[in-house]
């Protein structure tokens, strides 16, 4: 299995811990990365107004580039994720923005439609198979309860990313219990944590994220995991006990790869 | 000034979908924030009340986390629509959302380049 990975900006900063973790997994999974030499960041966030283009072409190019090579881009961060999907799903379907696209980048080749955006969660449930996943892992996390975190960004919109039923997800619950832990189901767990509004009144994130924390720990979690370097930053800033890990992190220290 | 058929056309939302039934209100994690709620949005904009909108602090407090998106049944999706007044209205001339000047105040040593970056992309042209 070999991928395209795009670990994006706050990777390479911030959030070093869910990339360097999902790469030594991803080794001992026997999943290929092949990091593109000079990416650019992805946007951010997706536009939602049909008129911007502009700022959907650096996810263009990653995906042109993926084109050529493995045909699958291979994400982590729940914002690229989003991005890539998205600007993804209007290159193959939206008519309007692949003319302006096109039009504008006048790639040597076309595109060819067939490249897939996919999450690490969906390559080791689709791809690796949480039973096999389950059967590498020597340290696992038996009785602990962990509640799985999803936010916003990586089931919305459903239509779109498909990556699991956006009001009753099971993926990361079944990745808790391929690493041996208990999934704890709590009713925000796809709610939004403030997400971007934090640079707008950080108050709204420490309710929005407040929330989210006081109800996994309502119902007996442990420890929470996340896919989103911003969420982790949210829900941290609501506390010194938030208990919150990427869920990478988790993958590692069960499959024995954690250095103490 | 946006008008009417300008941000329906953006934002691609049909408001005359809507039967006011206020499920995406009240699904929406930041309603208490709001002024105007993300079915009055859908109900203003088939009004024309594009001013008034554009106006309101409740334009940016939207998160676009698409709750409302997911659970409307009728698939009008509010949150395309608020997208896009917010994006009409920032585009106007000085009316940048998120100053360069105030962005040192807001970040700090923990917070992931992709706060910025989104931020940037929501707040500004
Ligand atoms: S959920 Fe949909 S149909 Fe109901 S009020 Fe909101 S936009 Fe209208
Ligand atoms: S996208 Fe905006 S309006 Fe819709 S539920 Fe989320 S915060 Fe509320």
């Amino acid at each position: 299995m070999t991928y395209t990975y795009f670990p994006g900006c706050t990777l390479r900063t911030k959030a070093k811990d869910l990339d360097h973790y999902l790469r030594i997994s991803a080794e001992k999974l026997g999943m290929e990365l092949i990091e593109p030499a000079d990416w650019q960041c992805c946007g951010g966030a997706y536009s939602n107004a049909k008129d911007e283009i502009a700022n959907k072409l650096s996810s263009v190019r990653i995906i042109m580039d993926a084109d050529k090579n493995t045909g699958k881009v291979l994400t982590v961060c729940s914002a690229c994720h989003n991005v890539l999907k998205r600007v993804n799903d209007d290159l193959k379907n939206d008519e309007n923005f692949a003319f302006k696209v096109n039009n504008y980048m006048k790639p040597e080749v076309p595109y060819s439609g067939n490249v897939e955006v996919i999450h690490f969660l969906e390559a080791l449930r689709d791809e690796v198979g949480f039973d096999k996943l389950a059967s590498m892992v020597v340290k696992p996390f038996t009785g602990k309860k962990i509640a799985a975190y999803y936010g916003c960004l990586l089931l919305r919109p459903g239509k779109v990313m498909a990556m699991d039923d956006p009001e009753n997800p099971v993926i990361m619950e079944n990745f808790i219990k391929a690493i041996g832990g208990t999934p704890v189901i709590y009713a925000r767990r796809n709610e939004c944590c403030g997400g971007y509004a934090v640079m707008e009144d950080p108050a709204i994130a420490a309710k929005r994220s407040g929330a989210i924390i006081e109800n996994a720990k309502d119902m007996g979690a442990d420890l929470m995991v996340t896919a989103c370097p911003l969420c982790m930053y949210n829900l941290k800033k609501t506390g010194p006990d938030t208990g919150i890990y990427y869920f990478t992190e988790l993958l590692a220290e069960a499959l024995g790869l954690k250095e103490d | 000034m946006a008008d009417k058929e300008q941000i329906i056309r953006i934002s691609g939302v049909n408001p005359l979908k809507c039967m006011k039934c206020g499920k995406c209100t009240a699904t929406c994690p930041n309603y208490d924030e709001m002024e105007y709620h993300p079915h009055q949005f859908v109900y203003m904009v088939e009004h024309g009340e594009i001013d008034k909108l554009m106006a309101s602090e409740s334009v940016y407090k939207c998160l676009t986390c698409f709750a409302c998106v997911e659970r409307c049944p009728r698939g009008v999706e509010p949150a395309k629509l608020i997208e896009a007044i917010r994006t009409e209205a920032v585009r106007r001339q000085g009316c940048n959302r998120l100053k360069a000047d105030d962005i040192p105040a807001r970040i700090d040593d923990d917070m992931p380049g992709q706060a910025l970056m989104m931020a940037t992309r929501k707040y500004t042209r």
